[in-house]
């Protein structure tokens, strides 16, 4: 069971259909259970019995999970791998010592892989869908696995399996989502 | 939060307004009429019921007219979306795109750059689940354009139910088309849908047709009580 957490600026909000249910989809088309929870409403008992968490992106003008990232302090102590999805990478970010700062991209971008990773399906380059206003200086420690002109795009815990993606994958890099999940099955 | 919706006149701009008005409040439609018919950002046939349409849905419409010149237009697109902040007070836009980068990309910008919200509610929806809602929840579109083999002249003017579906679940099997014409293999007209509070009933029209491109261009249309 995979953990898809919604980090819209409210609940069932015109966001959700774009940003969590395309994230959705892809874990059922690979064949993985799932159940969602917006990010205000998580409880230790959302976090029991499950395989791994995404915590899904936002509208790119909303920040309001990062005016509330007190509410993610959860994700210090969770045990299973997680994959933050832009807004989903920044709330990863800020919880463990990262920073966000102002870069806008929106639209179609190269992303270079730096440190390969299955995650990124070993490429070396690839062309991904972004959309957000800030970007993450990673906490520090954290490994870079790929960048962009403007921004770190691909991040990991040095130790654990917590990574972060500035970019949308959801949009025609379906198989980030799909290798995480079968990390999660490991 | 007030929404504007951008309107081509079509099912998934009209099923994103529907979406909307769910969860926020539509106080307008934005509509870009554009002159050029191979615009990649606004769909032609019909746009001129737009009006039509809005007043059967009892909702204001700012249109705005483009010469459709590529990446100009975006410049008439942000004026039509600052008049609705002007007229309305719209914080954010709704859009009906699916797929397209190309467009989503293109709003998003426009919208970031003058601070609103951009929505896209239907964005990488499931073909089938949303073109099965879209008949169940009472739309009743119908076809207006086909621009790709093996459409045929007999598609122009057809009304998407059950039985249109099934046929363009063929098409979708053997010619690799979109079942929601995503691809640009067809544009649709918005004729009837929950939220019109009446429906639209066409008088007189023409087919234009030949290989596999063609037009089904409402002359005349009234609206009628439900």
């Amino acid at each position: 069971m995979i953990l898809l957490v919604d980090l819209s600026w409210k609940a069932r909000s015109l966001s959700r259909d774009e940003f969590v249910a395309p994230v959705a989809r892809i874990v059922s088309r690979a064949g993985y259970e799932w159940r969602e929870v917006h990010f205000s409403a998580i409880s230790s008992q959302d976090i029991n019995d499950i395989s791994g968490i995404i915590l899904c992106g936002t509208a790119i003008k909303d920040n309001v999970f990062a005016e509330r990232a007190e509410e993610f302090t959860w994700l210090r102590d969770v045990n299973v791998p997680v994959l933050g999805i832009c807004a989903g990478m920044q709330a990863l970010c800020l919880i463990h010592g990262g920073f966000l700062r102002l870069a806008c991209e929106i639209g179609m971008t190269t992303v270079r892989v730096t440190g390969p990773d299955p995650l990124l399906d070993n490429r070396q380059s690839f062309e991904a869908y972004e959309l957000h206003s800030f970007a993450c200086d990673p906490p520090p420690g954290w490994v870079v696995m790929a960048s962009s002109d403007r921004c770190v795009q691909a991040v990991r815990h040095p130790n654990r399996p917590l990574y972060g993606v500035m970019f949308h994958p959801e949009v025609r890099n379906d198989q980030v989502v799909e290798q995480f999940c079968a990390l999660c099955r490991t | 939060m007030k929404l504007g919706v951008l309107c081509s006149g079509g099912k998934d701009s009209w099923y994103a307004c529907h979406l909307a008005m769910q969860k926020e409040e539509v106080v307008c439609l934005i509509s870009v009429r554009s002159w050029n018919e191979e615009s990649y950002m606004f769909h032609i046939p019909n746009i001129h019921l737009v009006p039509l349409q809005a007043e059967a849905a009892g909702l204001p419409l700012v249109t705005v007219e483009t010469e459709g010149i590529e990446e100009a237009e975006l410049n008439d697109l942000s004026r039509a979306i600052r008049l609705a902040v002007e007229e309305y007070g719209i914080e954010g836009v709704v859009t009906g795109a699916l797929l397209s980068v190309y467009q989503a990309s293109r709003v998003q910008r426009i919208c970031h750059d003058l601070d609103l919200w951009c929505f896209n509610p239907l964005w990488y929806t499931d073909p089938e689940s949303y073109m099965e809602k879209l008949v169940s929840n009472g739309f009743r579109a119908i076809i207006t354009g086909v621009f790709a083999a093996p459409f045929s002249a007999d598609w122009l003017g057809r009304e998407i139910d059950r039985e249109l579906l099934h046929d363009l679940q063929q098409y979708v099997r053997a010619h690799h088309i979109t079942l929601t014409g995503e691809g640009g293999e067809y544009e649709t007209l918005v004729v009837d849908a929950p939220l019109f509070k009446k429906k639209i009933v066409i008088q007189e029209s023409e087919k234009e047709y030949a290989n596999f491109r063609g037009f089904f261009r409402v002359r005349r249309a009234i609206l009628e009580a439900k």
